[in-house]
């Protein structure tokens, strides 16, 4: 999370070229140091063909891995360092806990395979399960562990061998809803904390948004766009982006059914009732746009100044800037009608409905 | 009680004759299958159930307490185990090479490896004899250079019975480490463990019912091995004679030594079957 120098070296320095049956993964990859990149994108967009690459599960066929300036992989000239030599972890999709091994020992076999004795490896595990608040876990069985716990334990496993690159697989993809929100929010407490590089895959927008500070899209083996979640939500450049990252997302802090914006921001009236940190999402076609501010039952109206407009399919994405920027999908024939051109000043509105908003 | 009359006055009234007779039809099974199915399970079981029959209960504590039995048994137990042993040591490798790995010709190694498992055990124990005898391509080596000979010794019984058992313990291993999660040691890989480590310590566990599975078979294999030692290996008391080879013998001498020799086995076999059980329903 920390702000890089603009001539400082990435962290992460990856060009991975994978080549199968029709199929072809071409895919640059840089990040700096705290940084989170989620590479997003639909089933079989080559999320996974990218992570397995980084992790060393799946030789490159060209291209370079490089990682805090050390070359891990690269083809042209022979060098490819095995999994188990990389500084990397990972979190797989469905954690790939060793169902034989208690908790403790599950968090423990990085450093045993580190050297440590298993007493040694046991006590420096235990404080990685605290951290995961499990500590009363640790004798557990994988078997006897829910979901959420479990990606936890996966988590403190990767981690506890302090890895320069965290890789992680669809981490909430195997969760139910509720635990989902739970364990998303302490995920990005986890990542926000993690000093190195981490990079996860998902084909959900929302986990992406929430947990990453950058966007990687990928469709078909190819970046297709990279950015901010805000500048993606903006300006998608292709019509399944659009669609894909049609969300407004904000941070702020809940107060019964308000959420106010750090910074002297607006505040949002939002049908939850929250209290503390949280964050507030709509879609942009939620949005309703108005010449004059609107008289009617929306509780969210703010001014605001068209800075775009883009064509994605049969609708129209409006960029909005001022109090609260957020993207609005609008009909090109409700476009035409209120006259909307970059530098336009409009009334933004949204329903509390239609917002949603969990604590962060 | 007063309501069982009415409640089953009122079962036959709606519609329950047709089902009642459907279910009879149903539970009828055809002649031409359940007389063989019958005929064979006679045939399996009466000789067991002769076997006790004829049994000599009155002197059984002495025949089984005379030094010849507990000899054969005693060296039947350390063969059988001790092959079951070597099995281990070279069969886990053999099943993880043709799981886990793409060896060329991985296909032919696979059938030359169940391949005893068809073949006559007394061809095994010729073919034993023509490699490892004192004449043999390798047995002269081992004569020569380490002045040992294998066949008519308790060491070439080991040999022939684990030749004859290795296959059921491979196959069985194999089938386990196919069945097996391959992502987990790719997960213990990205933990920094090699591909020893990663087998020794999350295979091997992730695997142990099949291996054990495996291990009680080819133990009973090894324990009922005839054709194979008495070839390789010879017929001398306390040496080379296990169980089945004492009780060909006493079949000629001593009828009623032979059933009970026969009685120890069939015990054996028994608590083997008794503690596999579990074991099928767990891995298969």
């Amino acid at each position: 999370m920390t702000p890089t120098a603009p001539d400082a070296r990435p962290a992460l320095d990856a060009l991975l070229r994978v080549e199968r049956t029709a199929f072809r993964l071409d895919l640059a990859l840089t990040a700096a140091p705290g940084e989170t990149v989620a590479l997003l994108g639909p089933n079989g967009a080559g999320k996974s063909t990218a992570l397995r690459a980084l992790a060393g599960l799946l030789p490159l066929g060209s291209g370079h891995l490089r990682l805090d300036g050390v070359t891990l992989e690269e083809p042209a000239t022979g060098l490819h360092t095995p999994a188990e030599e990389r500084p990397v972890g990972v979190v797989f999709q469905d954690y790939l806990l060793f169902p034989h091994l208690s908790a403790l020992d599950n968090v423990a076999f990085g450093l045993r395979c580190q050297g440590l004795r298993k007493a040694a490896a046991r006590a420096a595990a235990l404080p990685w399960l605290e951290r995961m608040g499990l500590a009363e876990h640790s004798a557990a069985k994988p078997g006897r562990l829910s979901g959420g716990q479990a990606q936890r334990v996966a988590l403190g496993r990767a981690l506890a061998v302090r890895p320069r690159l965290l890789l992680l697989d669809e981490p909430l993809a195997a969760l139910d809803a509720r635990t989902r929100l739970d364990v998303r929010s302490q995920l990005r407490r986890h990542l926000a904390e993690f000093e190195a590089v981490a990079v996860l895959v998902t084909h959900d927008p929302l986990d992406a948004m929430v947990l990453a500070d950058r966007l990687v899209v990928i469709e078909d083996g190819r970046q297709v766009q990279s950015g901010t979640p805000a500048e993606i939500a903006r300006h998608p450049r292709t019509d399944y982006i659009a669609r894909l990252v049609g969300l407004n997302l904000y941070r702020g802090t809940a107060a019964g059914h308000t959420v106010s914006l750090p910074d002297g921001g607006p505040e949002l009236v939002t049908t939850e009732e929250l209290t503390g940190a949280a964050f507030v999402a709509f879609p942009p076609a939620a949005v309703t746009l108005h010449r004059e501010r609107p008289d009617s039952s929306a509780r969210n109206v703010w001014p605001a100044t068209v800075d775009g407009l883009d064509l994605h399919g049969d609708q129209v994405r409006v960029d909005l800037s001022g109090a609260l920027p957020m993207a609005a999908d609008l009909t090109p024939a409700a476009v035409a009608e209120l006259d909307l051109a970059p530098g336009s000043s409009v009334w933004a509105a949204v329903k509390a409905a239609q917002t949603r908003a969990y604590p962060a | 009680m007063t309501l069982s009359g009415p409640l089953r006055k009122a079962a036959p009234s709606t519609g329950g004759a047709p089902a009642a007779t459907r279910r009879r039809r149903s539970r009828r099974i055809p002649y031409p299958l359940l007389l063989p199915a019958l005929l064979g399970l006679v045939f399996l079981v009466l000789p067991l159930v002769g076997l006790l029959v004829r049994a000599p209960w009155s002197s059984l504590p002495e025949q089984l307490t005379s030094p010849e039995v507990w000899q054969a048994l005693r060296l039947s137990l350390i063969c059988a185990t001790s092959a079951t042993v070597v099995s281990l040591v070279l069969g886990v490798p053999l099943a993880w090479l043709l799981a886990r790995t793409e060896i060329p010709g991985r296909r032919v190694i696979r059938a030359l490896v169940t391949l005893p498992l068809v073949l006559p055990p007394v061809v095994g124990g010729v073919a034993l004899l023509l490699v490892l005898g004192r004449n043999g391509i390798v047995g002269r080596w081992l004569d020569s250079a380490f002045g040992i000979t294998l066949p008519f010794t308790t060491a070439g019984v080991v040999v022939a019975e684990a030749f004859v058992a290795m296959p059921f313990l491979v196959i069985s291993v194999e089938g386990a480490l196919r069945a097996a999660d391959p992502r987990y040691e790719e997960a213990a890989a990205t933990l920094g463990a090699s591909r020893l480590t990663a087998f020794r310590r999350v295979t091997l566990p992730l695997i142990a019912p099949g291996i054990g599975a495996g291990a009680v078979l080819a133990w009973s294999r090894a324990l009922g091995e005839f054709g194979a030692t008495i070839t390789f290996a010879g017929n001398f008391p306390g040496r080379t004679q296990t169980m089945p080879l004492a009780v060909y013998l006493a079949m000629e001498r001593d009828p009623e030594a032979a059933i009970a020799l026969s009685l120890v086995l069939l015990a054996v076999s028994v608590a083997v079957l008794a503690g596999l059980r579990e074991r099928w329903l767990s891995t298969t």
